[in-house]
C-alpha cells in the first residue's frame, strides 16, 4: 500500500451522470494512484465507459468533481489530455490510414514532432510485433493486430496515464497473453493504468487494487486476492445433481463453514476454512469439481446472476 | 486555443492525396459536363447574353456551382462516414485537439477541396474562348469563403443526419434548386422583379454574380453586397455547425 502514498493521478469525487431518466453513474469516489493499475469492473451498463468518458470530456457529466494531474476537468482538458493515452474499446483506427501513418498522424494530433513521432512510431510497432506490417491498410490486419496497433497508438504522446477499456475484448489466447505480457512490460516501468474488463484472469493478472461497480456505484474496491479471501473464501465446489440429492447434500453440510449457491440443478460452496464434510462428499460425489475460489465468483456474487442489458 | 484545427485538415489531405484522381473526377465531373452539354449543345442555339457566348456566360457560374458541390459533399458524406462507421472523431476527440478545432478543421479542410475543384474549373475556361481577367485573383478568396459556407451547411446537415439518405433532402430541396436558379444558366436580371427578389436570397446568386464579374473584368456597384452576403453567411454558417457538432459528439 505504499503506492496510495503519493497524491492521486486522477481524483473522481461525487461524480453522477444521468442521460434523462437514466442514472449512469451516481456519486462515484475513485482515485488512482501514480504507478498504480486500477481495474474497473462490472456487467455491461455499470457505467465503465461513461466514467472513462467523463474523464475525456468526451461526456459531460451531471454533478461532481473530476481532476487529472491535478487539474480541473473540463476546465483544463486540453492539457490533460496531452499526457493521456486511451485504447478504447470500440476500434476507432483511422481505415482510410496506413499502420504506420496512424501513428504519425495520431502524434500529430498531440502536437509531437516528425522525426520524434517518427521514432516513437518505430519502437511502439517493435514493441507490439506490428514491424512487418507497417505500410499495411488496417482492413488487412487481423482482430489482434487492430488491437495491438490501438495500444500502440494509446502510447505515441508517452502518456503518465494509460486508459484501456476491454483491451482484448474478441481475441485469441495468443493474442491475449502477448497484450498482457506487453502490458506487464509497461507496468512494470511505472505506467499508471486504468484497466476495464470483463476477463477476471486479466484483472488478476494486471491490476493491483479493483473497483466494482454496479448500476453506476461502487459495490466493492480493494486488493483483488484479499477481496476474494474475504469476501469469497479459499476454494468453491461446483455440484450438479437432482434436486432431491441436492437438498439431501445442503442439509449435510449445515454444520460447516460455508456459504452455498442453487442455480438451477447446480449448487456452489463456497469454503472458507477446511470441512470433513466437504471432503467426504467431493470424493463420493461424481459430478463435483473443486478449484480455487476466483475473482469471478466475486463478481457474480456482488452483482448478481442474471443479464443486465434487458 | 484553435490552432490544432489545421492538424485535421492535414490528415484529411494526407488521405486525398491517395485518391487524388477519383476525388477530382467525382467533383468536377458534373460541372464540367454541364459546360459542355449546354455551352456547346444549347448555346450554339442562343444567341448572346449580356454580350457573350452563352458558352461564356455560363463557364462563371459553374466555376461557382464547382466550389458548392465538392464543398458540401465533402462535409455531408465524407464527414458523416467518418462521424459514424469510421469513429474517426471519437479517436480524435481522444487527443488535445477539441471539438471545435474538429468541425473547424473538417469545414477548412472542404472549403480547400472546394477551391481546388474551383480553380480547375476556372483554368479550363481558357479553353472555350473565355480568357478570364486579372481580377479573378480577387475571385479566389471569395470562392474559399463561398467553401466555407457550403461546408457549412453540410456539416450542419452532417451534425443532424441519422443516415445517409438524410442528404437527400439537403441536396434535392436545396443544392439542386441553387444550381439551377441561382442565375448560372440565364440572367436574372431579364426576369420578373419578384423572381429577382427571390434569387437574391438565394445564397449561390451571390457567388455567381461575382465570379462573373470578376472572370470578365466588369465590376458592377453591387459588388460590395454579394461579398457581404458571403462573408457574414459563411461565418455565421460556421458558428452553428461548429455549436450542432459540438451538440452531437459530447454528450
Amino acid at each position: 500500500m505504499t503506492l496510495t502514498a503519493k497524491p492521486p493521478l486522477v481524483e473522481i469525487r461525487n461524480l453522477t451522470k444521468r442521460f434523462g431518466n437514466r442514472v449512469a453513474v451516481k456519486d462515484l469516489d475513485l482515485c488512482i494512484y501514480p504507478g498504480e493499475c486500477l481495474g474497473l469492473l462490472g456487467p455491461n451498463g455499470a457505467g465503465k465507459t461513461t466514467t472513462i468518458y467523463m474523464l475525456l470530456g468526451l461526456v459531460r457529466s451531471t454533478s461532481g468533481e473530476i481532476s487529472v494531474f491535478g487539474e480541473s476537468i473540463p476546465e483544463r482538458l486540453k492539457q490533460v489530455k496531452l499526457r493521456i493515452g486511451v485504447a478504447p474499446q470500440a476500434d476507432n483506427l483511422d481505415p482510410d490510414l496506413t499502420v504506420y501513418e496512424n501513428l504519425l498522424v495520431y502524434a500529430a494530433y498531440f502536437g509531437i514532432d516528425r522525426s520524434t513521432a517518427g521514432k516513437r512510431a518505430d519502437d511502439l510497432l517493435g514493441f507490439f510485433a506490428l514491424k512487418n506490417r507497417s505500410d499495411e491498410i488496417i482492413q488487412h490486419l487481423s482482430g489482434g493486430q487492430r488491437r495491438r496497433l490501438l495500444l500502440s497508438r494509446a502510447l505515441i504522446n508517452a502518456p503518465e496515464l494509460l486508459i484501456l477499456d476491454e483491451p482484448t475484448i474478441g481475441l485469441d489466447p495468443q493474442a491475449r497473453h502477448l497484450i498482457w505480457e506487453r502490458l506487464e512490460d509497461l507496468r512494470s516501468q511505472g505506467t499508471t493504468m486504468l484497466l476495464t474488463s470483463h476477463y477476471m484472469e486479466e484483472v488478476s493478472r494486471l491490476t493491483n487494487r479493483v473497483l466494482i461497480l454496479d448500476e453506476g456505484k461502487i459495490v466493492a474496491q480493494g486488493d483483488p486476492g484479499e477481496m476474494v479471501a474475504d469476501m469469497i473464501g479459499s476454494e468453491v465446489f461446483e455440484v450438479a445433481d437432482s434436486p432431491e440429492k441436492l437438498d439431501v447434500l445442503e442439509e449435510t453440510l449445515r454444520s460447516c463453514k460455508v456459504d452455498i449457491e442453487r442455480v438451477a440443478d447446480r449448487l456452489f460452496i463456497y469454503s472458507k476454512e477446511p470441512c470433513a464434510e466437504l471432503e467426504t462428499m467431493a470424493i463420493s460425489l461424481r459430478h463435483v469439481s473443486k478449484r480455487p475460489a476466483n475473482l469471478e465468483d466475486l463478481f457474480l456474487k456482488l452483482t448478481g446472476r442474471t443479464l443486465r442489458e434487458n | 486555443m484553435w490552432l490544432l484545427f489545421y492538424k485535421v485538415w492535414l490528415r484529411n489531405a494526407r488521405v486525398w492525396r491517395k485518391h487524388v484522381r477519383a476525388s477530382l473526377i467525382g467533383n468536377l465531373g458534373q460541372p464540367f459536363l454541364f459546360l459542355l452539354a449546354m455551352g456547346f449543345g444549347l448555346g450554339r442555339q442562343i444567341p448572346q447574353i449580356e454580350g457573350v457566348t452563352y458558352l461564356q456566360f455560363i463557364g462563371p457560374g459553374l466555376v461557382a456551382s464547382a466550389v458548392m458541390y465538392s464543398s458540401s459533399f465533402e462535409t455531408m458524406y465524407g464527414s458523416y462516414t467518418r462521424l459514424t462507421t469510421q469513429r474517426t472523431y471519437e479517436a480524435i476527440l481522444m487527443t488535445p485537439v477539441n471539438v471545435e478545432e474538429l468541425a473547424l478543421g473538417e469545414i477548412v479542410w472542404a472549403a480547400t477541396k472546394g477551391i481546388i475543384s474551383g480553380l480547375i474549373m476556372l483554368a479550363t475556361l481558357p479553353l472555350f474562348g473565355l480568357i478570364p481577367s486579372p481580377w479573378i485573383l480577387a475571385l479566389i478568396p471569395m470562392l474559399f469563403l463561398e467553401g466555407i459556407l457550403f461546408a457549412s451547411l453540410g456539416l450542419i446537415m452532417t451534425a443532424l443526419a441519422g443516415d445517409y439518405e438524410f442528404f437527400n433532402y439537403f441536396t434535392s430541396l436545396f443544392i439542386t434548386p441553387l444550381f439551377l436558379f441561382s442565375g448560372i444558366f440565364f440572367s436574372i436580371s431579364a426576369m420578373n422583379p419578384v423572381i429577382q427578389k427571390i434569387s437574391l436570397a438565394l445564397p449561390l446568386t451571390h457567388a455567381v454574380n461575382l465570379s462573373r464579374m470578376l472572370c470578365y473584368g466588369r465590376i458592377g456597384p453591387d459588388w460590395p453586397i454579394h461579398a457581404l452576403v458571403i462573408i457574414i453567411l459563411s461565418v455565421f454558417c460556421a458558428w452553428v455547425a461548429i455549436v450542432l457538432v459540438r451538440r452531437r459528439l459530447i454528450l
